[in-house]
C-alpha cells in the first residue's frame, strides 16, 4: 500500500497570492495584527533576500523598496486549503486533512488510473498548480515518511519500500514536528538529524522522554505506519477576495470576478463537477459622508457595511469560466451595484455535467450555452422581465399570463398539433387607448380615440364579464367588438376593434384589434 | 484579339482547373429550403417561407399579419423548432396564438419597446443563432419612424441570416426591406363576416347575438426569388358553427395576374374580376 503527501510551502503567501499570480514574482509580506501591533507573519524568499524578517511592524516593512505588503485574510486561507483538499480528492477518494497545508493520500488501486508512482506525483503537481497552489509531493509506503519528506523536500519525492529508513537519515530532526520542551531534550542531547533519533535504543528514550519520544523514534526510523483519518467530503465551493482599494467600475470588477471564477471552475472541474448556480455577495464600501453619524454619540460609530446580493441560475451545469464571467457581467450591468465594492464573495453550488449527444434529425435549436447568453443580453437591453415564453394563467381575466425563462428543452407533446382552422389573429394594446363612445339605444355607434372619430358598421356586444372581486384588484368590463369606418368619409370599413367598457372606472378603452 | 481573349480564357481555366470547375459560367443558384406557413393556399401559392432569407408581409392594421404570423407560428413550433419573436410594440397576444396552435414553451417572446430596442433584440437574436424561426414585428411602430431604418440594417439583417436555416420574418406596415427580401406579401383587408344570433342564416347588424366570424384578406406576391407554381382553385369553404372566429384562405386562379391571390373565407363566392393591373412592385 502507498501513501502520498502534498505539503504546500509557505502557506499564508500561496494563499493570499493564489488570485494574483503576478504576485509570487515579486518581494512579499504579509501583515496580520490588530490596531498598531500590525507585523509581518509570512514573507517570500524575494523579500527575505531584500531583509525583511518575520516579526518585523509594518511601518518598518515598509521601508523596504519594492515589497509588497498585503494584509492576511482567513477567508483566503480557507479557500487554499479548500482547493488543496479537491486537488487531493480528485485522486483518491481516501485523503487525510493532516494540516492547513499538508494533506495524506491513500493511494491503493491507483496505479491502474496514473500508472507509476512518478507519474502520479507530477500529476498531482501539475493539477495543485492549476489550482494556484506549488506543492511538494512524496510518495512512500509510509504516510508519516511521506508527509516528512513532502516537507522536507521539493520533489516529486518517490521512496522505495523498505529504504524509508535510509532516507529519513539526513533530515533535521525539527521536521518529526516534536513539541518545544522535546526538542530542548533534542538539542541537550546533540541529536540534530532523524537518523540520529532512530540510533538511539528504545527503553532507555522511552525512560528519558516518554512515549513520545518512542512515537518519534518510530517514526524517524521509518516505521510509522498508521490509519488514515478520513477526511469528510465538502461540496463548499467558496471563493473570496478583499480588496485594498474599493472597485467602482464594471471594468476592473470584472477582472476579479474572473479570477474568482477560474479558480471555482479550476476546483469543480477537479472533481469532475459543474457550476449549477452562482451566489455573489459584494461588501460595498459605504460612502465617507454617510460612515459617521453626525449625532455626537453615534460620531464615532461605522455603521454596517451594505452587502450587494446577486445569483446566477443556469438551466445546465456549466464549466466555462468565461460564458460565467460574461452572464455576471450582463447581470450586473443591468443592475448595478450603489457603491464601490471592497469584499467579493463567491459561491458556486456545484453539480454533475450533463454530456448531451445531439440528434442529426432533430429540429433546429440554439446551443444551451450561447442560448443563456443570448438570453442575458436580451434582458440588459429589454430588460429581464420582458424576455422570455408566455405561460398562460388560469384565470378569465383579459391578458392573463406571466412570463417564464425560455428553455431550450421544453418537448411538444404529441398530441399537440397545429388547428386545421387558422384563427384570426389579435394584436393587443398595452396599455389600452382610452377612447369616447357614443351610444344609441345602449349601443356604440361612434368611438373616438387617438384624435380620430370612426363610425361603427358593425357591433358585437356587449360581452359582459367580471372576477376577483374578492381580492384587491377585481375587474368588471363589457367588450365589444366594432368594425369602424372612417366618420364622414366613403372609405372601405377599418379593422374590427376589440373595445371595452371599464364598469369599475367607468371609462371607454381600445384593447386591440383583430388583424 | 479574339484568339488572344481565346487563349486568356483557355489559361484562366487551366490554371483554375481542379478548383473552379466552370470559371466562366454563371453558377446556379440554389433555390432555400422552404416550409409551410400552416396556410395551404398561400404555401401552394409561393411555396412556403424560404430558410436564410428576409421575408417581409406588410398591409395596413387589420389585414391579416398576425393570423399569418400566428399559423406560422404555429407551424414551426408544434415541428418542434425554437421561435422568437421581436415584439416592437409590445402587441402579441399569447391566448389567440395558443387557440392557433402555437406552442407558447417554444416561443422566445421579447417585449421590446420602441424600434432601436427592437433592432439591437433582433442583432443579439442572430447573432446568437440557432433559431429556426425569428420574427420582427413593427407592424404597430410609427410609420414615420420606420422609414428612417436605413436600408443598410436591412441588408445587414438579410446577410446575418444568409446561409443560415434561420428563417427572418418582419410584419411592417409598409414595405422597408425592399431588395433585401426574398420574399415580400403584402397582405389587406376585404370585409368582415358576422353572424347573426343562434338560429339565424344571416348576419343582423347590431344585434346581441351578432358575433364576427370570420374575414376575408387579400394577400399580393410583391417581390419573390422563388419559384412558385402557378395556383389551383381551391373550393374548401366551411361554415363555423360556434362564435370561433375563424379565417379562411382560398385561390383564385387568375389568368391576368398570377401574382394575386386571394385569402377569403365565408363571404358569398365574388365574381372573378375581369381584368386586374398587375401590380407595380
Amino acid at each position: 500500500m502507498m501513501f502520498g503527501a502534498i505539503f504546500v510551502p509557505d502557506f499564508l503567501l500561496q494563499a493570499a497570492g493564489r488570485a494574483d499570480a503576478g504576485l509570487r514574482n515579486r518581494p512579499m509580506v504579509l501583515i496580520d495584527g490588530h490596531g498598531p501591533n500590525f507585523h509581518v507573519v509570512a514573507t517570500n524568499r524575494l523579500a527575505a533576500h531584500l531583509g525583511v524578517r518575520l516579526g518585523m511592524t509594518k511601518a518598518a516593512a515598509a521601508e523596504f523598496a519594492g515589497v509588497e505588503l498585503i494584509a492576511r485574510h482567513k477567508d483566503l486561507e480557507t479557500s487554499a486549503h479548500d482547493a488543496l483538499l479537491d486537488a487531493a480528492w480528485s485522486f483518491s477518494p481516501k485523503v487525510e486533512d493532516t494540516a492547513v497545508d499538508t494533506v495524506l493520500l491513500d493511494l491503493a488501486g491507483l496505479a491502474t488510473l496514473f500508472g507509476s508512482c512518478e507519474n502520479l506525483a507530477l500529476q498531482i503537481k501539475s493539477r495543485c498548480r492549476a489550482l494556484g497552489l506549488d506543492v511538494h509531493v512524496a510518495i512512500s509506503a509510509n504516510p508519516e515518511t511521506a508527509r516528512i519528506l513532502a516537507c522536507a523536500k521539493p520533489g516529486p519525492t518517490l521512496v522505495p519500500d523498505g529504504t524509508e529508513a535510509s532516507v529519513l537519515k539526513p533530515l533535521a530532526v525539527d521536521l518529526l514536528a516534536p513539541s518545544e520542551e522535546l526538542l530542548g531534550v533534542f538539542r541537550q542531547w546533540g541529536i540534530a538529524t532523524c537518523g540520529a533519533l532512530a540510533a538511539l535504543p528504545v527503553l532507555s528514550l522511552s525512560e528519558g522522554v516518554g512515549q513520545e519520544g518512542v512515537r518519534l523514534h518510530s517514526i524517524a526510523g521509518g516505521q510509522g505506519q498508521r490509519a488514515l483519518l478520513l477526511a469528510e467530503h465538502r461540496n463548499i465551493f467558496e471563493e473570496s477576495l478583499e480588496l485594498d482599494d474599493a472597485v467602482e467600475e464594471l471594468e476592473p470588477l470584472s477582472f476579479l470576478l474572473g479570477r474568482l471564477l477560474d479558480q471555482l471552475c479550476a476546483r469543480l472541474s477537479a472533481r469532475a463537477l459543474a457550476i449549477r448556480s452562482i451566489q455573489l455577495q459584494l461588501e460595498l464600501l459605504t460612502a465617507f459622508e454617510k460612515a459617521f453619524d453626525t449625532r455626537r454619540e453615534l460620531l464615532r460609530k461605522r455603521p454596517v457595511s451594505e452587502t450587494f446580493e446577486c445569483s446566477l441560475a443556469l438551466p445546465r451545469p456549466v464549466q466555462d469560466p468565461k460564458l460565467l464571467l460574461k452572464l455576471l457581467r450582463l447581470r450586473l450591468q443591468s443592475n448595478p451595484p450603489k457603491a464601490p465594492i471592497q469584499k467579493l464573495r463567491m459561491r458556486a453550488e456545484p453539480d454533475r455535467p450533463v454530456a448531451l449527444q445531439s440528434g442529426l434529425f432533430l429540429p433546429t435549436a440554439p446551443d444551451p450555452d450561447k442560448l443563456e447568453l443570448t438570453l442575458a443580453r436580451l434582458s440588459s437591453i429589454a430588460g429581464e422581465s420582458n424576455v422570455g415564453f408566455p405561460e398562460l394563467l388560469g384565470s378569465h381575466r383579459p391578458d392573463a399570463m406571466r412570463m417564464q425563462k425560455f428553455l431550450v428543452s421544453s418537448v411538444v407533446p404529441s398530441n399537440h398539433k397545429k388547428t386545421d382552422d387558422s384563427k384570426i389573429g389579435f394584436r393587443v394594446i398595452r396599455p389600452p387607448w382610452p377612447a369616447n363612445v357614443t351610444l344609441q339605444d345602449g349601443r356604440p355607434v361612434q368611438i373616438t380615440f387617438r384624435g380620430q372619430t370612426w363610425k361603427v358598421v358593425q357591433a358585437s356586444g356587449p360581452w359582459r364579464s367580471s372576477g376577483e372581486w374578492w381580492e384587491e384588484n377585481p375587474w368588471k368590463e363589457d367588450a365589444w367588438d366594432l368594425e369602424l369606418r372612417s366618420a364622414g368619409g366613403k372609405s372601405p370599413a377599418a379593422a374590427v376593434y376589440c373595445t371595452v367598457f371599464d364598469a369599475l372606472q367607468q371609462k371607454w378603452f381600445v384593447r386591440g384589434s383583430y388583424d | 484579339m479574339r484568339s488572344s481573349t481565346a487563349s486568356l480564357r483557355l489559361h484562366l481555366e487551366s490554371a483554375l482547373a481542379g478548383r473552379v470547375p466552370s470559371p466562366f459560367r454563371l453558377r446556379e443558384a440554389i433555390p432555400p429550403v422552404v416550409v409551410p406557413t400552416g396556410i395551404a393556399a398561400l404555401d401552394e401559392f409561393v411555396g412556403g417561407l424560404p430558410r436564410g432569407s428576409l421575408t417581409e408581409i406588410y398591409g395596413p392594421p387589420g389585414s391579416g399579419k398576425t393570423s399569418l404570423l400566428h399559423s406560422a407560428l404555429a407551424t414551426r413550433t408544434c415541428a418542434s423548432e425554437a421561435c422568437a419573436l421581436v415584439d416592437a410594440q409590445d402587441a402579441f397576444d399569447p391566448g389567440t396564438s395558443q387557440l392557433s396552435g402555437v406552442f407558447l414553451s417554444k416561443l422566445l417572446w421579447v417585449r421590446s419597446h420602441g424600434l432601436e430596442q427592437a433592432f439591437r433584440c433582433l442583432d443579439v437574436l442572430l447573432q446568437g443563432g440557432g433559431f429556426g424561426f425569428v420574427v420582427l414585428d413593427i407592424a404597430d411602430a410609427p410609420v414615420r419612424l420606420v422609414r428612417k431604418v436605413p436600408l443598410n440594417v436591412w441588408f445587414r439583417l438579410r446577410r446575418t441570416v444568409e446561409n443560415t436555416s434561420t428563417i427572418l420574418l418582419v410584419l411592417s406596415e409598409e414595405s422597408n426591406a425592399k431588395t433585401c427580401a426574398s420574399l415580400v406579401l403584402r397582405v389587406e383587408r376585404e370585409a368582415a363576416s358576422w353572424s347573426g344570433p343562434p338560429g339565424s342564416t344571416t348576419a343582423v347588424p347590431h344585434t346581441p347575438g351578432c358575433v364576427l366570424k370570420e374575414a376575408a384578406h387579400a394577400a399580393e406576391v410583391v417581390r419573390s426569388l422563388l419559384k412558385y407554381r402557378r395556383p389551383q382553385p381551391i373550393n374548401q369553404l366551411r361554415f363555423a358553427d360556434s362564435s370561433e372566429t375563424n379565417v379562411r384562405f382560398s385561390l383564385y386562379d387568375d389568368p391576368y395576374a398570377a401574382q394575386k391571390l386571394q385569402l377569403e373565407s365565408l363571404l358569398p363566392a365574388k365574381p372573378r374580376p375581369k381584368e386586374r393591373k398587375q401590380n407595380p412592385g
